[in-house]
This record gives C-alpha cells, sequence and structure tokens, in this order.
C-alpha cells in the first residue's frame, strides 16, 4: 500500500489531518504525521520527515503532503538525505492542499492504487469546487 | 573548531537584531529560529572532531532538525555540502575555503531555487564568494580574501535595502518589502564576519 506522510509546521495539524485520513482509510497504517520539531516548536524538520518516510513505506512508495512554507523545502531535503544514507524509497512530494489532498490519496492508496495514481488524486483535490 | 562556536556564538548574541528585521518584513522568527539552531549545533556538535568535513555535516543536519523555518533545510543544506569539499580533511586551506563557498552557495540555490537579486542570503553570498576568490587570484592570504569577502557580504546586504523581495514570506509584501535589508543577507553576513574574526585570533 502506497504510504502517506504529511509535513506541517504544526505537530497539531499533522496528527489531526491522520486521524482524519485514518477516519476514511481504517485499514491504511502507513499514514504517517511528521509535525513541528521535537521540542513541540513550530516550524519543520527534514530528518523527522525522513524518518517519517521509513516508517510510512511499505515498498510502494510515499507520497508527501505539505502545507507553508519551508515545508516543501524539508521534504525536498528529506527526499535527498534518504538517498545520501542509501535508502531506495519511491518517494514524491504532491502538489495539492494538505488536507483535501491527504484525504483523497489515503482513499486511493487504501484501494490499493499505484504511487502514480495516489499522487493524481491528491493534486487532483487542488481544483475541487466547494461551493 | 572554534570557528564553528565563533559562528554559532555571533548568530545566538544577534537573536533579537535578526528577529528584529524579520519582523519588518517576514514572519518574525529568523533569531528565534537560527538561535534555537545554533544552540543545537553547540550541544550536538562535537567541536573538538578533527574532521572538519564530518563536523560541517553534522552541523548541518542539526540545523535542519532545528531552526524549524525556512532557513533550516537551506543553511542546512549549504553548511553539508559546504562539508563536503572538505571530507576527511583536519585543516581548511584558502582554496579549499573558497570552493566550500561555492558549495554552499549552489546548496542553497539548489534548495531555494533562487538566484541573485531576490532579497535573499545569496545576495550577500555570491558577492562575498567573487570578493574571496578575486582576492586569492591577486595573491592575498586567507585573512585579506576574507576581510574582501566580509565587505562584499555587507555591500550586499546593503543592496537588499533598495530591491522588492521575490522569495520568501517577505515576497507578500512586494514593493513595502523596499527600505529593509533581508534578514537572510544579514545573517550569512554575520557568520561570514565571524569566520574572518576567528582567522584573525
Amino acid at each position: 500500500m502506497v504510504g502517506i506522510v504529511i509535513v506541517s509546521h504544526s505537530w497539531k495539524i499533522a496528527e489531526g489531518i491522520c486521524d482524519l485520513a485514518r477516519e476514511m482509510a481504517q485499514e491504511h497504517h502507513g499514514i504517517i504525521p511528521a509535525g513541528g520539531l521535537d521540542d513541540g516548536s513550530i516550524g519543520t524538520d527534514a530528518t523527522r520527515i525522513m524518518n517519517a518516510v521509513l516508517e510510512a513505506d511499505s515498498g510502494d512508495g510515499v507520497v508527501i503532503l505539505a502545507d507553508i512554507g519551508s515545508s516543501i523545502m524539508s521534504a525536498e531535503t528529506a527526499i535527498e538525505l534518504l538517498a545520501d544514507e542509501g535508502h531506495e524509497v519511491n518517494v514524491v512530494v504532491a502538489d495539492a492542499p494538505i488536507v483535501e489532498g491527504t484525504v483523497c490519496a489515503a482513499v486511493e492508496a487504501v484501494g490499493n492504487g499505484s504511487l502514480d495514481s495516489v499522487l493524481k488524486c491528491a493534486e487532483e483535490s487542488r481544483g475541487a469546487n466547494k461551493l | 573548531m572554534k570557528y564553528l562556536q565563533l559562528i554559532a556564538s555571533r548568530i545566538i548574541e544577534n537573536k533579537d537584531f535578526l528577529t528584529e528585521l524579520d519582523r519588518e518584513i517576514g514572519d518574525a522568527d529568523h533569531g528565534i529560529n537560527m538561535a534555537r539552531g545554533f544552540k543545537a549545533v553547540l550541544e550536538k556538535v562535537n567541536l573538538d572532531d578533527t574532521d572538519t568535513g564530518a563536523v560541517l555535516k553534522k552541523a548541518g543536519m542539526t540545523l535542519l532538525s532545528t531552526v524549524g523555518g525556512a532557513s533550516g533545510p537551506l543553511y542546512g543544506t549549504a553548511f553539508m555540502e559546504a562539508g563536503k569539499v572538505i571530507a576527511g580533511k583536519t585543516e581548511i586551506s584558502p582554496e579549499d575555503f573558497g570552493a566550500m563557498l561555492g558549495a554552499a552557495i549552489a546548496g542553497i540555490q539548489k534548495r531555494g531555487k533562487a538566484v541573485r537579486g531576490e532579497k535573499t542570503m545569496l545576495d550577500a553570498l555570491i558577492p562575498a564568494h567573487e570578493a574571496y576568490t578575486a582576492k586569492l587570484a591577486e595573491g592575498a592570504d586567507m585573512i585579506a580574501a576574507l576581510d574582501s569577502a566580509c565587505s562584499a557580504a555587507r555591500e550586499g546586504t546593503e543592496y537588499t535595502k533598495t530591491i522588492i523581495a521575490t522569495k520568501g514570506r517577505a515576497s507578500y509584501l512586494g514593493e513595502r518589502s523596499i527600505g529593509h535589508q533581508d534578514p537572510g543577507a544579514t545573517s550569512a553576513t554575520i557568520m561570514l564576519e565571524a569566520m574572518r574574526d576567528g582567522m584573525k585570533e
């Protein structure tokens, strides 16, 4: 099953989005939060993201959903760290809103969608109208 | 690695100044974030390790994890890339330092997808690297080359007052970012000056 990592500056946001997504995809055990810093401060941490990707990966790859500002830079740094340390994980960052994208990705992943289709579902949520 | 220690203490000393600059055009966290990161560097990095490349790699990894804002991956990558240049070495030659600065700049550009003239740390670092390399080529020693680099970084930081931010949080301000110096260019300059002052001791 394709793993999902939620990168937010706030651990509360990351944990909350995971809870929400797991409700829609209860059999998915690879939806992993990577929010905030170790001391609970607001921020993003490339090492924390790297470890979350390793935890989320079951061999089918991982999609990262990220919030604002440095979250994308930290996610890209984490991907390089994985390669530097010799981990072979197929991991991509979705260009998608973090809440909607995660929910769409989780539903697609739990239906055994491929890495490509999970990424596509996450990114398609970008254009969804709410009203 | 007394240089790293000096860099860390200067950043920590300038915490409020950097945060104040960031309050004008950003999210008022640059000093707080950088000070937190360099405090962690002082705690976690073994400054007595003679393998300078390993020290810089560890410092970079620590910054990635503890700074929190965009400066974390940017400076973290910069230190790690600089460390790769001198992997396994215990001394930094004048040429090594030029190559380290060049690698750090390339790392920041890759990470931030930024170029010169966008009101970022690159506006201090790129002129500093050019000045350093030019001075060395004239036959100057490392301290004289670092002096030139620091003057160029200072000028580059002054120049950031005159331009509009197009990267990072300050870009939301558009023209209102004019008149304020970039916090990232400022912290980069402080680090170079710490390095130079450390060499003069």
